[in-house]
């Protein structure tokens, strides 16, 4: 403690590391029992739906690329919700003024979140790579691990990070979880059904409708590789779906009062 | 030291700091007095940094809040207790801001013993906690950087008597080590018996400031008094040059206590009660924030009033 000095003498004091403030970030969504039962649900249903799979298959079908395959819609459902939450329970549960009281830069604040996010996204793939590569040993096909087509891999491991992220920037820009969740499941179901009723619209849809960009990503086992037009359309669907949400999120959480 | 220079903050058309400025001081308690909605959580939450001031500044130590590196260990912040996660334990929500501090895990069981929160409170979820536990654990949060400074909104709000006592006895001896200390209350007595210095506050505008004998040394001077025989003392004071007038089972008289004395004695009349009746801070708080107050006191009995 210092003395009777009006002013305080700070120099000392490093500021708090980026590494610290992501791990902070990362123990918040496992120290609740809420976190706690998304972060295990998200491990207990991929592989449940790898072994609903395991048993309707047919057994030539029963092979790695087709067991990580699977493991997308479960994961699908359930990262983006871990997004929200990182952001929305400092909101829903009032965290925030201790949090930013802490660290007062809330650009590394939510900095933080992001790359907190983005390893519980890796690690959800990690979860799906080991589960789908017991059962391709224990159940699989012959040869079950041949043919391997990195790239779908990468594909799918983008997407991960891709939908977290959208998460978290619907968290930003709602700051309430149901508000978030809702939003997050039904803008993209509204927009695909109107982007498919609508005679118009259906030219455009891939450059506009996030689901119609994001289904060659889907096609995993197939032979087909994104065309440059492809990838095109997945730039411009996540820049609207994804990269707008999460800068008007920080910029309401910047100017945000936090009460 | 705490500066507030000319910080304002509006909504809209609705002003809810005005133009206030203060210091508070190191080795001191600074009690930031008014009443409910009179602008003190707000010119708090411009302090740390969590609001937006529309206008003025305030720099803790001579830094504006957001340039201190590391905050958590040098100014300790306790705005509302109950803004921390139900679902976490007293000591997970203690561990959680020791990590984001860099402090040793061993500071979080320091700070458990210092509010005297047991082991099992706190492997207590929040949710399961009193408020006045729940205060005790956000003073155990605000002190765990060892800061030199300290911010606290309604610290007292919730805890039982002894728990008032302990947090008096925390606070002032915090100060005597040279901390600041600012802590806000919208009651009198509490701030009162803690606070070297005050700061009343009522819709947004300081009304007064200082310490209590400059507070109230504008006040007249009067006393209660009772005794075996009123009649005569009421007599012994007026011919002394004194007003008297009943009051309950005694008299007011409109001089200090040491007048009353002099002339009881001088009249041979037995004093069974004799004490200062000035009108106090209460009455000077009720005063300088009258037009601030959500009722008037007149009112308050009346079937069906407006209060």
């Amino acid at each position: 403690m210092s003395a009777l000095a009006p002013s305080m003498d700070v120099s000392a004091t490093p500021r708090t590391p980026f590494t610290r403030l992501v791990g902070v970030e990362l123990r918040k969504m496992y120290d609740t029992r809420a976190g706690l039962w998304l972060l295990g649900s998200i491990v207990v249903v991929t592989a449940a739906f790898m072994l609903i799979f395991f048993f309707v298959a047919d057994s030539p079908d029963r092979v790695f690329d087709n067991f990580i395959g699977i493991a997308a819609t479960p994961q699908g459902f359930l990262l983006p919700v871990l997004g929200i939450l990182l952001v929305t329970q400092e909101w829903g549960q009032r965290t925030a003024m201790v949090t930013f009281a802490l660290e007062p830069s809330r650009g590394r604040v939510i900095a933080a979140k992001v790359v907190a996010a983005l390893i519980f996204g890796a690690a959800a793939f990690v979860a799906a790579v080991v589960i789908a590569a017991l059962f391709t040993a224990i159940g699989g096909a012959d040869g079950g691990f041949e043919d391997l087509t990195p790239w779908v891999f990468g594909l799918f491991f983008l997407l991960q990070l891709l939908t977290v992220i959208q998460g978290l920037a619907y968290g930003l820009l709602l700051l309430n979880s149901p508000a978030a969740i809702v939003t997050f499941f039904v803008a993209p179901i509204a927009s695909s059904i109107i982007f498919n009723l609508v005679p118009g619209l259906r030219d455009p849809a891939p450059w506009l409708d996030l689901g119609t960009a994001q289904q060659p990503l889907f096609d995993i086992g197939g032979e087909l590789s994104l065309t440059g037009e492809e990838w095109a359309q997945l730039g411009t669907t996540t820049l609207i779906w994804i990269v707008l949400p999460f800068v008007a999120g920080l910029i309401r959480v910047m100017r945000a009062e936090l009460k | 030291m705490i500066t507030v220079e000319g910080l304002t903050k509006t909504y809209g058309g609705y002003t809810a700091v005005d133009d206030v400025s203060f210091v508070a001081q190191p080795g001191r308690v600074t009690g930031f007095l008014g009443p409910n909605g009179a602008g003190k959580t707000t010119t708090m939450r411009i302090m740390v940094g969590l609001t937006p001031a529309s206008r003025g500044r305030v720099t803790i130590g001579g830094h504006a809040y957001r340039d201190i590196p590391n905050p958590g260990r040098h100014v300790g912040v306790l705005l509302d207790a109950s803004a921390q996660h139900s679902g976490r334990s007293g000591r997970e929500i203690l561990a959680l801001g020791a990590k984001t501090m860099g402090l040793p895990a061993s500071r979080v069981d320091e700070m458990l013993d210092l509010v005297s929160l047991t082991d099992s409170e706190a492997k207590r979820r929040l949710k399961n906690y009193s408020l006045g536990m729940k205060q005790r654990l956000g003073i155990a949060h605000a002190l765990l950087g060892d800061p030199s400074v300290l911010i606290l909104d309604e610290p007292a709000n919730g805890l039982d008597p002894a728990g008032i006592r302990w947090m008096r006895t925390l606070l002032k001896g915090y100060a005597d080590k040279g901390g600041t200390v600012l802590l806000s209350s919208h009651l009198l007595h509490e701030v009162e018996m803690i606070a070297d210095e005050m700061i009343l506050i009522g819709r947004g505008r300081i009304v007064a400031q200082g310490d209590k004998k400059a507070l109230l040394s504008g006040e007249a001077a009067s006393s209660l008094v009772t005794s075996l025989d009123n009649a005569a003392l009421s007599a012994a004071l007026t011919a002394a040059g004194h007003t008297a007038s009943p009051a309950g089972e005694g008299l007011r008289v409109d001089c200090d206590t040491a007048e009353v004395g002099r002339a009881a004695l001088a009249a041979g009349v037995v004093l069974t009660d004799l004490r200062s009746g000035s009108a106090g801070l209460e009455d000077l708080f009720l005063t300088l924030t009258a037009d601030t107050q959500r009722e008037a006191p007149a009112a308050a009995p009346q079937q069906g009033g407006t209060a």
